[in-house]
């Protein structure tokens, strides 16, 4: 029991070393030559443009659910005006940046670790090296920073489509007329939670994307391996988006409230 | 097709002028965990020359030629390639060194997204910034040179399997390379592309002097290789059997467990199997 705990232990830590590694080369690669523009404006397509039907309609369906069992319950303290303050608050500090995580999550992170792994273990990414290019600037810079970048401008979609969703539902369902629901939105939202909204997805896309070029980079082992990969890459950054949602939440919360 | 992108100083051109030590591999040892990969390796390419790794799977050879390239760091021991000593450079430092080497990658390794131009052409749009008009005429020129002009818009998927490995060749050797690196370029083609494929290193070492290492286990091949001379006479490219001293210029390497079980050239290899049991096998 005992080696294979060290074993473990060993190969954890082992990642955590080739993952920081990744980072920090991430950190040189952005600050100094050559870039690839056009790879990165191709990665701002694929991120951004790619993931945006899936967290559009997660967005509104998560408003609409959200003012219709908020709705339900407000109803019996006579307080359905208040729905609007609730779907706003919920959307813009929590659930539209998670949910926009863990949509990316399953949709790039795991697009990445499948294209990167098959390059591991096809060979393609020796043929980079070899051919004179950098694997990290050709492909996990590119990638970095559509993530960084993308993610929040989907998490801002997301809460608007949110609020609009529960907006249909409190006028359609609940007959609440719709200048009441937006000026209860308003109401319930205060400066701090929108930078809060604003800030967390930075975090979260860089963890998801930064989790799926580092799995899909370490992948062996054939096409097995790449299915391995991507699970893998799927389950630890829709992990990492909660863990890290909680930290950068504490630690906002110390910081500008 | 004779001058070279990466320019090296006059003196270390004459040094490495024909027969010049242009790889050289001095008591490499490597291992992975436990396994010994390579035991004190040492041999010397000479330019214009070539090298044929073979030996069982898992011998080395393929790692022989990661070394070469930087892809991989020896335990100890150390590699010149060019003059220049690679064992203990950085990843930058090797992306110079790289530039005067080509490397045809088992199964081609093209890159799926790329067309067969984006895919020759790759190194001089992406990293060599040659104009568009010459990198595209160079293009054209290294793929008529395989006989595969008219593939120039395919994509990989669209190639058989001796197309994507002529292909690589021409990826390997568009940005005009010194030193080609070849690993089993020839392993699951059927005889007669393999053939066709062993005509392009031919004529790579013997038209353009690229000084080539090869690794197959593919026997046919690699004597045909070693045996053979491309010749051009008014336009016309022939294929004959070489003279003593340029199939001398071919030499072969057995690998045994990690170890150089055998040097020396066809003729010799072909004498010395009599006596050897495992190169009598691995030849038989």
């Amino acid at each position: 029991m005992k080696p294979k705990l060290l074993e473990w232990t060993k190969a954890a830590l082992l990642e955590v070393q080739e993952y920081v590694h990744m980072i920090a080369l991430f950190g040189r690669a952005l600050v100094t030559r050559p870039m690839y523009p056009r790879d990165i404006v191709e990665q701002f397509e694929a991120v951004g443009i790619g993931s945006m039907t899936v967290v559009l309609l997660t967005g509104m369906f998560t408003g609409m659910v959200l003012a219709l069992n908020s709705g339900f319950t407000l109803d019996q303290f006579g307080a359905r005006s208040m729905i609007g303050r609730l779907v706003s608050a919920s959307m813009v500090r929590e659930l539209g940046p998670v949910l926009t995580g863990l949509m990316v999550a399953g949709r790039v992170g795991s697009g990445i670790a499948a294209e990167l792994g098959s390059m591991m273990v096809t060979d393609q990414i020796a043929a980079l090296r070899a051919l004179g290019t950098d694997p990290i600037r050709k492909l996990v810079v590119p990638r970095i920073l559509a993530g960084l970048l993308m993610v929040p401008l989907l998490t801002v979609l997301s809460g608007g489509v949110g609020m609009v969703g529960g907006w249909i539902v409190t006028v359609l369902q609940f007959h609440v007329a719709g200048s009441v629901y937006w000026n209860s939105v308003i109401a319930g939202l205060y400066i701090q939670d929108v930078w809060m909204g604003l800030i967390k997805p930075f975090f979260l896309g860089f963890t998801i994307v930064s989790i799926g070029c580092h799995v899909g980079l370490r992948t062996r082992g054939g096409t097995q391996g790449v299915g391995r990969a991507t699970t893998n890459a799927v389950v630890a950054s829709s992990v990492a988006v909660i863990a890290v949602d909680f930290l950068v939440t504490k630690l906002l919360i110390v910081l500008i409230y | 097709m004779s001058s070279h992108p990466a320019a090296r100083p006059d003196l270390l051109d004459e040094a490495l002028a024909h027969g010049g030590p242009i790889v050289v591999f001095d008591k490499i040892n490597l291992s992975f965990d436990d396994k010994v990969i390579l035991r004190d390796v040492s041999f010397t390419l000479q330019t214009g020359h070539t090298k044929i790794f073979l030996g069982a799977s898992g011998a080395g050879k393929s790692t022989i030629l990661r070394l070469i390239l930087g892809l991989l760091k020896p335990d100890s021991g150390t590699i010149f390639v060019n003059g220049e000593r690679v064992d203990n450079m950085s990843e930058e430092q090797l992306m110079a060194v790289r530039a005067d080497l080509g490397m045809v990658f088992q199964e081609g390794a093209l890159f799926d997204s790329l067309s067969v131009r984006e895919n020759v052409g790759y190194k001089l749009f992406e990293e060599l910034q040659w104009p568009l008009d010459a990198a595209n005429k160079r293009v054209a020129e290294v793929l008529g040179f395989i006989g595969l002009a008219e593939f120039i818009d395919r994509m990989p998927s669209e190639l058989s399997g001796g197309q994507r490995r002529r292909v690589a060749i021409a990826r390997a050797m568009a940005a005009k390379p010194r030193i080609l690196l070849y690993d089993e370029p020839t392993t699951g083609l059927d005889p007669i592309t393999s053939i066709t494929v062993d005509e392009e290193i031919i004529k790579l070492r013997d038209l353009e002097n690229v000084s080539s290492v090869l690794v197959t286990h593919q026997l046919r091949d690699a004597f045909y290789v070693a045996e053979h001379t491309a010749i051009r006479q008014a336009q016309q490219l022939t294929f004959k059997k070489a003279e003593q001293h340029k199939a001398s210029e071919a030499e072969f390497i057995m690998l045994k467990d990690g170890r150089i079980a055998f040097e020396g050239n066809a003729q010799e290899l072909r004498a010395i199997s009599e006596a050897d049991p495992y190169i009598e096998a691995f030849l038989s």
